[in-house]
């Protein structure tokens, strides 16, 4: 397993993501998913490399798509536990599935732009302390997920890119990491998909979790297309490159594997 | 080509004239319109640092806050820290939705340095997250502009992204800063990037009518002409990842518009550029289909192959030859003494050659050659 499941880090140069270096810049991280393959697990592995035990990096989550008690029976099966995270200030979660509803109430686009500047003078506030808490941690803001974002704020794309600009101009000035979700089969009718490309244009690494081109199987669960850009390094590892893989989720691991290497 | 773009933008304008604007246009396809665009500021920084006394810039930053939500959250007292001067000429635009303030702001800072006695300025408006996320790690690949002693009073500008603006405001406000500053006389050169697939048509192409140089990006090979899931595809598309083509069109005065193309290749975080016909020759060379047989020759076995004599060719060396028909003894007049002489002589001469005496025995004998060969068959 240990091997199967490195052929995603090894995609996403997982040890460039935890360990904060100085030539090493910040990353943004995309992850693209449709209605067949869900692209949570891939929020769900990273999340769980950011917290283990061995680094002192910190998660800050702002979930639009399930509540915090959802996340923590994933990560508990898979050995993490967030309560104890939440508690040591490691992992900080942001509910945005009710209360905090950005823009609704009163005028549409005022409080549309004041819900999500509310939320980011959290974000940073967050991000401040626990950066100011250990100088040496590497901070990961996730966004969960960038389309029911786009709901909260009344579909406006516009808000919502600008939230997203504001969120890296972060990772300039403080290091962090920047880690969405978005669904893409939403936006395939559109002509010009802003939220999406938009992203893309930002992402440093973008994960594209399909379904299978050759269609159903049973134990195939789909592929994983990783563009890792990574040409703005300082050293080494500049080139991009590009892996396609395919995996299959149990219970409580996901299995990579590369194309007909299994029978 | 690249540099005929900087050179260019480094000439700066005429008088009477408007500035030299470039676009730059890249797409989701091939995303390199950034390395481009920091290559050309580059290129233009270290022409501007080479001929000049003393290097200063001015970074007009809007990229950190460009609705100015961070003022307000410090005024707030909610966070502390500002964000990190990375250099002491950085001021920062915190409203990039009201362009004519923008606009002041620009020739604000331009003609501060004009106060301090400088005779050109250039501004660099940074709402590009890569490039000051670049300074702020330290790539020290970038310098960014400065002025220039030796020139007149103008300033170089360079917009970050046209798109992050265009989001916030309508295209003829952006239309008309950009038609603004290149008709305003302290501007030399404007350049800005512009990513064509956030767009309509027509709002690119209102940009690139106020351009007098459009470079566009695009991709080496379209991945859509293969089925989507082999790993030919994945090599294919990641070599669209590292390189890419590179077209410019330049707009002359006299309304001539000449195109060029070029292609480029990223790496190391820089951006290479070379002429297309060395890389056309080495694709058409992989495109020959793998066979064992090998199809090109190497430049030996060409030497070798023109050194072969065709047959007929050696025989005599050089000499015309005489091959003997049959009828020339009837024919010529000399036809009495030849035979026997020409044997002798060619015997004392090349003795050590094989040779076929033939004697006819009578000339009434009619030549071999009219004889029907298959006369004594019966069929």
């Amino acid at each position: 397993m240990d091997r199967s499941s490195s052929l995603l880090d090894e995609a996403l140069d997982l040890d460039g993501l935890t360990t904060p270096s100085p030539s090493q810049p910040a990353r943004v991280v995309l992850v693209e998913d449709c209605v067949e393959t869900s692209g949570a697990f891939i929020l769900h592995h990273l999340m769980k490399r950011f917290l283990s035990p061995h680094s002192s990096n910190a998660v800050v989550f702002v979930a639009f798509a399930h509540p915090f008690s959802h996340y923590e029976r994933i990560l508990r099966k898979m050995g993490c536990n967030l309560v104890v995270q939440r508690d040591n200030n490691r992992f900080l979660f942001f509910d945005m599935l009710m209360l905090e509803c950005p823009g609704l109430d009163g005028g549409v686009g005022q409080s549309i732009e004041s819900g999500l500047f509310a939320l980011y003078g959290k974000i940073q506030k967050a991000v401040e302390v626990s950066s100011l808490a250990e100088s040496k941690r590497n901070i990961t803001v996730m966004i969960d997920d960038l389309s029911l974002m786009e709901v909260a704020a009344n579909g406006s794309s516009n808000h919502v890119m600008d939230f997203l600009h504001y969120c890296h101009t972060l990772t300039t000035q403080f290091g962090c990491s920047l880690v969405t979700l978005c669904h893409e089969d939403i936006y395939s009718s559109t002509e010009r998909a802003t939220i999406p490309l938009q992203v893309e244009y930002l992402a440093d690494v973008i994960i594209k979790a399909e379904p299978l081109a050759s269609g159903l199987a049973t134990d195939v669960h789909g592929q994983l297309t990783v563009l890792n850009k990574g040409f703005y390094d300082g050293l080494g590892s500049s080139r991009s490159k590009m892996r396609n893989f395919h995996y299959r989720i149990k219970e409580n691991i996901v299995e990579y594997f590369y194309p007909g290497s299994r029978t | 080509m690249a540099e005929s773009v900087s050179r260019a933008l480094r000439d700066g304008a005429l008088d009477g004239e408007h500035a030299p604007a470039l676009a730059i246009k890249d797409s989701g396809d091939s995303p390199f319109g950034l390395a481009v665009f920091s290559h050309v500021l580059t290129q233009l920084a270290s022409n501007v640092l080479a001929g000049k006394s003393q290097s200063r810039f001015v970074v007009l930053d809007c990229y950190t806050d460009p609705l100015g939500w961070k003022e307000r959250l410090m005024e707030c007292g909610s966070i502390t820290n500002s964000s990190p001067k990375v250099s002491v000429n950085t001021s920062l635009c915190k409203d990039i939705r009201d362009l004519d303030k923008l606009f002041s702001l620009i020739l604000q800072q331009g003609k501060g340095f004009l106060g301090e006695g400088k005779s050109r300025f250039s501004v660099a408006i940074d709402s590009e997250p890569g490039l000051s996320g670049r300074k702020a790690h330290g790539g020290g690949s970038l310098c960014l502009i400065d002025e220039r002693a030796d020139l007149d009073l103008m300033s170089n500008l360079s917009l970050g992204k046209v798109s992050e603006m265009l989001r916030h405001t309508s295209t003829s406000s952006v239309a008309g800063l950009i038609s603004n500053l290149r008709s305003h006389n302290l501007v030399s050169c404007v350049f800005w990037l512009l990513h064509s697939d956030f767009h309509e048509i027509r709002v690119a192409a209102a940009l690139e009518y106020l351009s007098s140089m459009l470079a566009s990006i695009e991709q080496m090979t379209r991945p859509n002409d293969v089925p989507r899931d082999n790993s030919q595809n994945i090599s294919l598309l990641e070599h669209n990842y590292r390189r890419g083509k590179f077209h410019v069109r330049f707009k002359r005065r006299n309304g001539r518009v000449r195109v060029m193309s070029e292609e480029f290749q990223v790496e190391q975080s820089r951006i290479k550029f070379m002429s297309v016909s060395s890389e056309d020759g080495t694709i058409a060379q992989s495109l020959v289909p793998k066979v064992q047989f090998n199809l090109q020759l190497s430049e030996k076995e060409k030497v070798d192959r023109a050194k072969v004599v065709l047959p007929f060719e050696h025989q005599g060396n050089g000499r015309s030859i005489d091959i003997y028909d049959g009828r020339r003894s009837l024919n010529d007049g000399k036809s009495d003494t030849m035979p026997a002489s020409s044997e002798k002589v060619q015997t004392n001469e090349d003795s050590g050659r094989g040779e076929i005496i033939y004697f006819r025995d009578s000339d009434d004998e009619m030549p071999d050659s009219d004889e029907d060969p298959d006369d004594d068959l019966d069929i």
